[in-house]
Order: C-alpha cells, then sequence, then structure tokens
C-alpha cells in the first residue's frame, strides 16, 4: 500500500494500481473513452489526463502507476481545459447528428461533451464519408462515428481471440474494419458482438428495431440460457419487452458473451410462443384452460396407476429448466407418483 | 468440471478431446485461446480439423470411436518413457498395476493404426501432456456419446491421475456441460438411479431419509433411463409420458423409432415455450414460461449455482415450470406448496449435501453475485473451486483400465463412411429457441453433410448438391458442404435440423453403464438424387 493525496486527501491504495483504478475505487470519476479493465492501458484517447505535483506534462492516469507521496489532481482547471481540447478535436471529426444517433443517452462522448460544456464545434474539421456496414444481421458498423479509441480491435485481438477486425489505412482515413474492408459478414467475425459492448460511440451498434430511451431501461441480471459456460449478462428491458442484452462480468465469462447469448433472446416475444393450455380433440389441439387441463391429467394419472401401478409413469426432465424445476419434477414422480422413471437428456 | 473455467488461464496444457469447444463453449475457447497466448500447449483430439486444431502443438485427427485406445497409447508412452508421476501414484491412487499391465499392449503402431494417425504425434503428445507441470484435460459428447463412451471417460480419469493432475490448480478432468443446467439436472436426481445430490435410491438409509422428507413412500427400484422408456412405451408397459422442456423428434436417435413410440403412447404431456416436433405429437400441451420469465438456478458446468431473474411476464398464460410441476402435484392430492423457488432452493438445501449451503439470500448480487461452487455444505462455506484437493473424494484415486473396442458399425460395402455429427455456432439443440432468431437462422440456415474432397471426387458429388444420405435405420436429403475437416472415410452432419436431421440416421445402440446412444459414430453411404 501506498499513501497519495487525491484532490487534497490522503488515500491509501494499493501499490500496483494505476491511477485511473485507484480513483475509481475511491468513486472519484475521471472520463475515459479506450480503457477497459480487462486489457493492458493503451492511452490512446488520452481523456484520463491528471495533473501531479512535480510534473510538466499531464500523465494519462490510465497508464501511470501510484507513487508514495503522489500529489494529484484530477480536475484542476489545467486538466479540465485540456480535456475540453481533447474532446473538441474529437467532436471536430464526428457527425453532428446525435439526435438521429441510436446511441443516443448511451454515448460517452455525448455525456462528456455535455460535462465539459462542448456546445458548438470550435475545431471544424473534415468529417468522414464511409458507407455503413449492415452486412452482419447482428450489428453495423457505420466509421464516420468511429473515434479510433482501438478498443473494439483490441477485445476482438485480445479477448476474444478472433482478430476478424483492425485498424485500416493511416492518417486521417484510419478506420475500423475486416482485411481489405470486406464485409463484415464475409469475414472471420463470430458475431459475438464483444466489441459492440464496448463501443463508446455509435459506430458499431447492435440492430434493434425498437428506439431506446436509455433513461428508461431496466437491466436484469440473468444467466444465459444456452450452453454450460453459464456466462452472466444483463437483460436490457423497456416496455415489458427485451430490447437488447449486455454482457456481464461473471466469474465464467468476464464481460464477455458469444453470439447465441448476446443475439440469441429474439425467440421470447416469437409469436409461436404457447399462451394457452392445448388438448388433442380428434387430432386437432384446441384451447383449454388450466383447471381443465390438470383435470384431464389427473383423470389419466389416477386410471393408469389404479390399473398398472406407479411405475406405469415415466418422465423427461430437463437440463433447460432450472436446478429448483428439474427437483420438483423428480419429485412429482418419486414421491407423488411412486415411481424412479424419470430423466433427461444429460446423454444427448 | 473437477476445475474452474477461470483457472484455464493458469494452466500449463490444454488436451482438448471430442469437444468442438469454439462452437459449442465458445466463451471458454477464448478462454483457451488467451492461454495459448501466454504460453500454454495445446493438444487436439478430434475426428475433425476444428478451429483449435490451428493452434495445437499436436492434432490427432482419429478415426470416431477409437478414443480408449487413443487414450491408452498416450499412458503407454508415458510408462515407458518414466514420465508417469510415481509419487502422486504410489500416495494418491491404487490399482496402477492393473492399468500398467493392460496399456501394454497399446504400442504406439498398434494405436496409430486402430486410430488412423501417427505413430510420432501420438509419442510427442503423450511426451507433451506427461512433462506439463499443470495439464487439464476437457472433453465433451465427443467422447461420452460413444458404446464405449464410459470406459473412454475411466480412461481419461486414469491418464491425468498417471501424471498426478487431479487435484491441483489449473488442471483435472473438465467435461465440458452443453446445455445450461444439464449439471444442475443431474444433481437433483432427475436421473433414474439417483435423488438429489447423487444418493442412490436402492439405498435403504437413503430411502428412509427421503421417505421422511418428503412424506411418501418412496421405491427402491432403480427407474428406466429415456432409451429404457421408449421401448417400455413401445411394448404398453409405460402408459403415460411427461416430457418437460426436451425435444426427443429431434435430438433423440433413431428419430423413426421415436415418432411410433410416441404416437401410441397411451398418454402424453408435453411442456414447453413453443409447441415442439414432439408437442405436436401430445394429448395436453402445457404453455410454460422462458428463462427471462422467471425465478431460479442454472449449475454451470464448473458446479457455479447462479440465478436466473424475470425481467418480463410470461405470454399469455404461460406459467413457470416450477408452478405447474406443483399445481400438477397438488392436483393429484400431494399437497405440498411452495410460493417461490426460493422456497423450493430451501426444501433442496436441506436434502442435498452438496447444496447444504446454498440459498437465495446468499446468491443475492449485493452478497455473492457470483454464485458458488457446490460442494458447498453449510451456510458459511464459500464453495469450491477444484474438487480433490489433497485427497480424492473417494479416498484414493482408483485406475479402472479398459481395452478399447470397435463401435458397433464398422464401415463395409453397403455403408462405407463413418457419420459424426455435432452443433454449430449459431444453433442450440434441435433450434426450438435458436430457430426463431432470424440472424441465427440467416447465419446458419440449413441442415448440410461434410464431405471430404477426395470422398466427393470418388462419388462425383459438387459443392452444395442435394445427397440423399442412408444408414441402417433412414434416410435424409441434406447439402453437401466439400471441406478437408473431415477425414477420407468421415463425414458430418450437424443434428440441429428437422430437415436433414442427422438422428434419423444415427445408432441407438447404448454405452452399456451409462446408457449414451452412440451418436458419435455409426455408418452410411451417400447416394445421389
Ligand atoms: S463481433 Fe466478435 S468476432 Fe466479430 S469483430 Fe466483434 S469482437 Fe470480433
Ligand atoms: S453466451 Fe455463449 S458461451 Fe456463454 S453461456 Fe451463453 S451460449 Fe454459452
Amino acid at each position: 500500500m501506498v499513501n497519495v493525496i487525491i484532490n487534497g486527501h490522503k488515500m491509501n491504495v494499493p501499490k500496483d494500481y494505476t491511477i485511473l483504478k485507484a480513483c475509481d475505487d475511491l468513486g472519484i470519476h475521471i472520463p475515459t473513452l479506450c480503457h477497459d479493465e480487462r486489457i493492458d492501458p493503451h492511452a490512446a484517447c488520452r481523456l484520463c489526463i491528471v495533473e501531479i505535483e512535480g510534473m510538466d506534462e499531464l500523465p494519462t492516469s490510465c497508464s501511470t502507476k501510484v507513487k508514495d507521496g503522489m500529489k494529484i489532481k484530477t480536475h484542476s482547471n489545467r486538466v479540465r481545459k485540456a480535456r475540453k481540447d481533447i474532446l473538441s478535436l474529437i467532436v471536430a471529426n464526428h457527425p453532428l447528428d446525435c439526435i438521429m444517433c441510436d446511441n443516443s443517452g448511451n454515448c460517452k462522448l455525448q455525456e462528456y461533451c455535455y460535462e465539459y460544456g462542448i456546445s458548438e464545434v470550435e475545431f471544424k474539421g473534415e468529417k468522414k464519408n464511409y458507407k455503413t456496414d449492415y452486412s452482419n444481421p447482428f450489428y453495423y458498423s457505420d466509421q464516420n462515428k468511429c473515434i479510433n479509441c482501438g478498443k473494439c480491435v483490441r477485445i476482438c485481438n485480445e479477448l476474444q481471440c478472433v482478430g476478424a477486425i483492425g485498424f485500416n489505412e493511416r492518417g486521417f482515413k484510419t478506420h475500423i474494419g475486416a482485411p481489405f474492408d470486406m464485409e463484415l459478414n464475409e469475414s472471420e467475425c463470430v458475431s459475438c458482438g464483444n466489441c459492440v459492448s464496448v463501443c463508446p460511440v455509435g459506430a458499431l451498434m447492435p440492430k434493434i428495431k425498437e428506439r431506446i430511451r436509455y433513461e428508461e431501461l431496466k437491466e436484469v441480471r440473468t444467466t444465459c440460457p444456452y450452453c454450460g459456460v453459464g456466462c452472466q449478462m444483463d437483460l436490457l428491458v423497456l416496455d415489458g419487452k427485451i430490447v437488447d442484452v449486455k454482457p456481464a462480468d461473471g466469474p465464467s465469462n468476464e464481460n464477455l458473451l458469444c453470439v447465441k447469448g448476446r443475439f440469441g433472446f429474439k425467440f421470447l416475444d416469437h409469436p409461436d410462443r404457447l399462451k394457452k393450455p392445448l388438448i388433442k380433440r380428434d387430432g386437432k389441439f384446441v384451447e383449454t384452460s388450466w383447471e381443465e387441463a390438470y383435470k384431464i391429467i389427473a383423470k389419466n394419472i389416477k386410471k393408469i396407476k389404479n390399473e398398472n401401478g406407479p411405475d406405469a409413469f415415466a418422465g423427461f426432465s430437463s437440463a433447460r429448466c432450472s436446478t429448483e424445476e428439474n427437483y420438483l419434477f423428480q419429485k412429482l414422480f418419486r414421491a407423488a407418483l411412486g415411481t424412479n422413471n424419470v430423466d433427461h437428456c444429460a446423454r444427448l | 468440471m473437477t476445475n474452474s473455467i477461470k483457472e484455464i488461464e493458469g494452466t500449463d496444457l490444454m488436451f482438448v478431446t471430442g469437444s468442438n469447444t469454439t462452437e459449442n463453449h465458445p466463451v471458454i475457447a477464448t478462454k483457451m485461446r488467451r492461454a495459448i497466448k501466454k504460453g500454454a500447449k495445446l493438444i487436439v483430439a478430434d475426428p475433425r480439423k476444428i478451429e483449435l486444431a490451428d493452434d495445437a502443438d499436436v492434432f490427432l485427427q482419429i478415426r470416431p470411436g477409437t478414443n480408449t485406445a487413443l487414450f491408452n497409447g498416450l499412458m503407454h508412452v508415458i510408462i515407458k518413457e518414466g514420465l508417469e508421476d510415481k509419487n502422486y501414484i504410489e500416495n494418491r491412487c491404487e490399482n496402477y498395476e492393473a492399468l500398467k499391465e493392460l496399456v501394454k499392449d497399446y504400442t504406439p503402431e498398434k494405436v496409430a493404426e486402430i486410430c488412423n494417425i501417427n505413430s510420432k504425434d501420438l509419442i510427442k503428445a503423450a511426451k507433451l501432456y506427461a512433462k506439463a507441470n499443470k495439464a487439464s484435460i476437457f472433453y465433451a459428447m465427443g467422447i461420452t456419446q460413444h458404446t464405449t463412451g464410459t470406459y473412454s471417460v475411466m480412461a481419461i480419469a486414469n491418464l491425468a491421475n498417471l501424471c498426478g493432475n487431479i487435484g491441483i490448480e489449473s488442471g483435472g478432468v473438465n467435461p465440458l456441460r452443453g446445455q445450461n443446467n444439464v449439471q444442475g439436472a443431474c444433481d437433483m436426481g432427475a436421473l433414474p438411479n439417483v435423488y438429489p445430490g447423487y444418493q442412490k435410491v436402492e439405498d435403504s438409509e437413503v430411502n428412509k431419509k427421503f421417505e421422511k422428507a418428503w412424506e411418501s413412500k418412496l421405491s427402491d427400484k432403480v427407474g428406466l433411463t429415456i432409451p429404457e422408456m421408449l421401448d417400455s412405451a413401445d411394448n404398453g408397459d409405460v402408459r403415460f409420458l411427461y416430457v418437460m422442456g426436451e425435444n426427443p423428434m429431434i435430438s433423440d436417435p433413431d428419430t423413426n423409432h421415436v415418432e411410433k413410440v410416441l404416437n401410441e403412447t397411451e398418454f402424453l404431456v408435453v411442456q414447453d415455450i413453443f409447441l415442439t416436433e414432439t408437442a405436436e405429437l401430445a394429448d395436453v400441451v402445457l404453455p410454460a414460461a422462458a428463462f427471462a420469465e422467471k425465478d431460479g438456478t442454472f449449475t454451470n458446468t464448473e458446479r457455479r449455482i447462479q440465478r436466473i431473474r424475470k425481467a418480463i411476464d410470461a405470454p399469455g398464460e404461460a406459467k413457470p415450470d416450477w408452478l405447474i410441476i406443483m399445481e400438477i402435484m397438488n392436483s393429484i392430492g400431494y399437497d405440498k406448496k411452495y410460493n417461490n423457488p426460493a422456497e423450493v432452493m430451501e426444501e433442496i438445501a436441506s436434502v442435498t449435501p452438496q447444496y447444504g449451503g446454498i440459498s437465495y439470500d446468499r446468491l443475492a448480487l449485493k452478497v455473492d453475485g457470483l454464485g458458488l461452487q457446490w460442494p458447498c455444505p453449510t451456510n458459511t462455506h464459500q464453495g469450491t473451486k477444484y474438487l480433490h484437493k489433497g485427497n480424492h473424494a473417494r479416498g484414493k484415486g482408483l485406475f479402472l483400465p479398459h481395452d478399447h473396442s470397435d463401435s458397433k458399425e464398422l464401415p463395409d460395402k453397403e455403408f462405407p463412411l463413418i457419420m459424426t455429427n455435432g452443433r454449430v455456432l449459431y444453433h442450440y439443440h434441435t433450434r426450438s429457441m435458436t430457430g426463431r432468431v432470424k440472424g441465427l437462422n440467416e447465419k446458419a440456415p440449413e441442415s448440410y453433410i461434410e464431405v471430404n474432397p477426395s470422398t466427393a471426387s470418388k462419388l462425383n458429388i459438387v459443392n452444395n448438391e442435394k445427397v440423399k444420405v442412408i444408414s441402417r435405420r433412414g434416410e435424409i436429403k441434406t447439402k453437401v458442404k466439400i471441406t478437408d475437416i473431415v477425414a477420407p472415410n468421415v463425414v458430418f452432419i450437424p443434428f440441429h435440423y428437422k430437415e436433414g436431421s442427422a438422428n434419423v440416421l444415427t445408432n441407438p445402440a447404448l454405452d452399456k453403464i451409462a446408457k449414451i446412444p452412440e451418436y458419435k459414430s455409426c455408418t452410411v453411404r451417400i447416394e445421389k438424387l
């Protein structure tokens, strides 16, 4: 542990911490567009600069470790002015149709511009003019909005380990894409969406039909319903519907998901969902009430139990259902019906 | 899994066999690749040149159904070279002499012949595995879905014990469970021979305990497995079948037989979120809530119990499965009531030693949002990261050596190709969920058969051509995909699709012990249309 003074307050923090991490733990918010806990600091956006007593330049807090006795100012006038300049430069090349942007309300750039009082474009720069790549069924890439923070490229390379995207061309023309700017859907991309989830602006966006009012979104933490990895994710709920999914920091997935967990939720409100109990009459299904369905089931159980005893019953439980439901299912067969004829498709 | 997913990044070597991890457990595969970047070695043994094979230090493209021979061969080399962990074997294992005796015959040359691989690669793999400090084995259905599946699983455990890799961090034997909660379903005794917590139904003490807890007379007779249930329904012994959240019409082997049985079963209840192929055959269909519409827990492949939480309402009158089951229980005179799944978990904890310390209070986000890994016997226990630490759970690690035996069907004149099957990245099991997600269907719209270029040219078939694939049980039509992912005598079909369903062809022959059908190896022929 080392002692540092942050904004005049004495603090005790672990010695391997960066200034950014130390501040984050202490609840001091430093803006950054390119930082991600899971990968090494990159200092690409430079927004996280701070002032350290005795140093001339302003170092990036994401890549500077704390030192004993360090005196740090995170929001001094000098720092604020420098951040404002950085933001203005980014915005100079950024389209200003925020009202039209799908990411409005969720955009880090928008948030910081507001916070740092950037209202009009101070540096009039050249705007980019790329065609939006809509080829992938789950997300699109609008490179006109990209700020080249590089997060997506690094997530795809270093965490997802697919390496589908990279920086194409140089200088002002630098943009993110698959090799030779081939369409994303034709690339090595496995549609995990992990790049989309970290994009701080509206350059990589999930294809969502609904216009999202971010302030009204409810997030519900849950476990992915597909494979046995048990990835943790947040369901984003708007007006009683799930509109998107966000990876969460679970022990097995550490903020990653695969295509099924990330984009495979649309079956939930599919019109084919069963909504009422059905019984078959003359080879055709007709809707019925729960009461009636239970009555028919109970009647058949009674009859068969009387005639053949408990071993005439058998049940397929489900590796898709919850642990509690599996418990109750086997209990129904064992305790209520009296047979051990219960199994599930563990073998399949 | 004996070990945890997080431990993958710390391993020195991964041996991945019978698991196409990048497509079936994608997020685990990302961890494997990160381990490789950090310097871990990788051995892959699989009939298909799966994506991970590209990253492998040794890739063994084995003939389907020869896993046991492969493991025995690896152990032969390790013992011959004196690379076994003598201390570990001496202190922690038993029956070593029998293993030594059995694998003596499995020379690299003999095994290379059986598995259709190069003996040098086998030797290289054996040395790599044995010399790694912390070596971990990962396997999936490619190992278990054979008539020799249980013996292969034992052989894997033998191999891990031989090199002292059980009970250590970042090592172990790690079956990757395919379905979100197959672990929880097993833990809860959704199996014909055990109560929750793997307590045997034939054990009279256990029986008494549950009779008391459940206030009911219980049977001590081991019940039927799914394939046996279908056979019993076929001959009329089973008259009432209740299928919750499964779709045997697509997922079980020999679809034609399954359809006949389900059609003839006197009373079939199916409870699901969609009218699946199986539900179509039911007498009563009960509409269930999906994962996002209810509370509960899933237990993942590393034994971690994690919450699911209700985010939205179920459509129409659909109800959560737990409520439906309870109401059925109540309607036939078993009166126990639960107000919510948390109360069910309380009861689970009271009868299941491994879950003794699990409660919704502890799984709450602010308390332990990370979930708990069983065994977690008491409410102060922090859960178990890896098993068999210091000692094997049973006392000594027991070597259980077995000989290789061939798959039930071998190629012959009439059916010259070995067919294996599996999943693709974009779909899940029988597609009742993923098949209704537009983008996933766009990515993987239909069934196909992977055929090696040399086989294709012999048969005079071209890419995308529709062909007939025939086995002793049935025939399907599907599209040809020419690729050297498969060896010349092997073909692969994903099993997700109703049209061109692999399970029309698969062999229902069972592993005698685990009763798992031999999905991963049967013989077929391809005919031009
Ligand atoms: S979706 Fe996944 S694979 Fe595709 S570019 Fe993004 S991170 Fe890479
Ligand atoms: S997100 Fe993908 S890897 Fe994770 S649990 Fe779901 S299906 Fe498995």
